[in-house]
């Protein structure tokens, strides 16, 4: 009992500590990798005893110790108590939904074994969208207790925003639920263990090409970042619903940024690059389809399919990273006629697809 | 048990809070904590699924709808209610007191529920009862609801 209790406790802990820690490297690898695709030096500036670090000095250290010694501005007219709220209303949700994604199959130590899940629901991906959902909360409490237009309208959009793309995402994801049948993220990520022609990892990005470009769409858009930065846009409405805040507040919101980046690249890993599978993984070590094999133990095994959800969910950081310092940001009305026109359809006609081949498919199967 | 006491007596707090504040946006936040509580409170009982769609549904986008209306109009330009208003809802909260007074004190013999099969409220079993049994009304439901958006498109199309 204490021990099952003590577990999970470990689990929560491990998955919001390693969250966390990847949001605050992120900030690193967004201003370096920004500087490379620049053609910059970068953060280089802030150094002990000359040491820079390749920036990690000034982003992981001297940035946050700027960030929470700073005045906690709140404006004169605004209020009080929600404008204090709302940072921890946005950085909420970004952290709650990874309980429900698998980093592992199962791990058996000492007879035990241990589920390399926080929390496994039958409706994961519905918690999921539930808990997304909330996010829109943070800004539109942030926008609102600011007593300032422009985050207003920073607020105004970034709902607008947020609700349109929401439903392209559930939409877009319909489509994967009926390939794999279930509703449990750990089930998919076990489904997507098998191979199509001996060779190919039947991962949803092949079996659901157009549900990841839709998803990973949403996803950015759902982030609010480049080139979906419209509730923020600082050309136009100075920094939208965060305009007025400052140090740890405005730290909270930008974790929550990040945090949701990382959630992001951990829904995209597990819904359509195999979660922790690694290709010709199985239970016992590298099987070869061209004949061959590597065996190893369970602990090994387990600890690389850790390895492999890591380097995917860091992967699919990086590319988010990418998108966001190539694209100039959208016009206000180009992202609601994107969500709207192009991906809401498209997602409706991929559902439409699916289901009449997953028919044709079943009477191939019954009347071959 | 003492898990639903706590979230009980939250969620009758906060829904208290969203009558007894004066500021519109206090309120819809209480609101919403209410509507996200009593999620909780299914999830305690078995029911993740309905939890879950609670929150997804009232929290996640009509509370936020709610949000919306009251951040585009001005909150601080509150009319004040007439006292005839004031009146009639006292009185519908007295008659609602009585009521509940009168099922809690004279509660029937047999209280006893019948316990739901296994699988019951889980996403299997709701899409069952949605897509045979309730099909019709489902369908209906689903051209009412596309009637109300090309009436809601019609007359932002005229207004604009």
């Amino acid at each position: 009992m204490i021990v099952d209790f003590a577990i999970v406790a470990a689990k929560a802990f491990l998955v919001v500590f390693m969250v966390l820690n990847l949001a605050g490297v992120l900030g690193w690898i967004e201003r370096k990798g920004s500087a490379l695709i620049q053609d910059r030096i970068g953060a280089n500036r802030a150094a002990i005893f000359g040491f820079a670090g390749m920036g990690l000095v000034n982003t992981l250290i001297a940035d946050p110790i700027k960030f929470l010694t700073k005045e906690d501005f709140i404006p004169a007219r605004g209020d009080k108590l929600l404008h204090t709220l709302a940072p921890c209303l946005a950085l909420f949700p970004a952290l709650v939904t990874f309980a429900v994604i698998p980093f592992g199959d199962v791990l058996v130590v000492g007879g035990r074994e241990i589920n390399l899940q926080v929390a496994n629901l039958n409706i994961g991906i519905l918690y999921i969208f539930g808990m997304a959902s909330l996010s829109v909360y943070g800004i539109v409490i942030g926008a609102w207790a600011s007593n300032n237009k422009f985050s207003l309208l920073g607020g105004v959009r970034g709902a607008a925003q947020m609700i349109s793309y929401e439903i392209a995402m559930g939409l877009s994801v319909i489509g994967v639920l009926m390939v794999y049948g279930t509703l449990e993220l750990q089930e998919m990520v076990r489904a997507q263990g098998k191979l199509f022609w001996g060779w190919l990892p039947a991962w949803g990005i092949f079996q659901q090409p157009v549900a990841f470009l839709l998803f990973f769409t949403a996803a950015i858009a759902e982030t609010k970042r480049i080139p979906f930065d419209a509730p923020e846009g600082e050309s136009e409405i100075v920094a939208g619903y965060h305009t007025e805040y400052s140090g740890g507040k405005f730290l909270m919101f930008f974790a929550g940024e990040f945090a949701e980046i990382v959630t992001a690249a951990g829904l995209v890993t597990t819904l359509f690059l195999g979660g922790w599978q690694a290709p010709y993984l199985l239970r016992d070590g590298f099987h070869s389809p061209w004949g061959g094999a590597l065996l190893l133990s369970p602990l090994a095994v387990t600890l690389l399919e850790v390895f492999a959800f890591a380097l995917k969910v860091v992967g699919v950081c990086w590319l988010q990273i990418l998108v966001r310092w190539t694209l100039p940001r959208f016009r206000y009305d180009q992202v609601m006629r994107l969500g709207w026109k192009m991906l809401l359809p498209v997602a409706l006609i991929n559902v439409v697809v699916t289901a009449v081949w997953i028919v044709l498919g079943q009477r191939g199967v019954s009347h071959p | 048990m003492i898990l639903f006491f706590i979230l009980a007596s939250l969620s009758v707090a906060f829904s208290l809070l969203v009558v007894l504040r004066r500021n519109v946006v206090h309120c819809a936040m209480a609101l919403a904590a209410t509507l996200f509580l009593v999620a909780v409170l299914f999830v305690t009982l078995d029911a993740p699924m309905l939890g879950v769609l609670q929150v997804l549904v009232y929290a996640g986008a009509i509370m936020i709808l709610i949000l919306f209306v009251i951040m585009l109009l001005n909150p601080a330009a509150l009319e004040t209610r007439p006292a005839a208003w004031r009146i009639l809802g006292a009185l519908g909260a007295a008659a609602l007191c009585v009521e509940l007074a009168v099922l809690f004190f004279y509660r029937p013999a047999s209280l006893s529920a019948p316990t739901a099969p296994a699988g019951f409220g889980g996403v299997e079993a709701v899409a069952e009862s949605l897509f045979t049994g309730f099909v019709l009304p489902f369908e209906v439901a689903s051209v009412l609801l596309l009637v109300a958006i090309i009436g809601a498109v019609a007359l932002g199309k005229r207004g604009g």
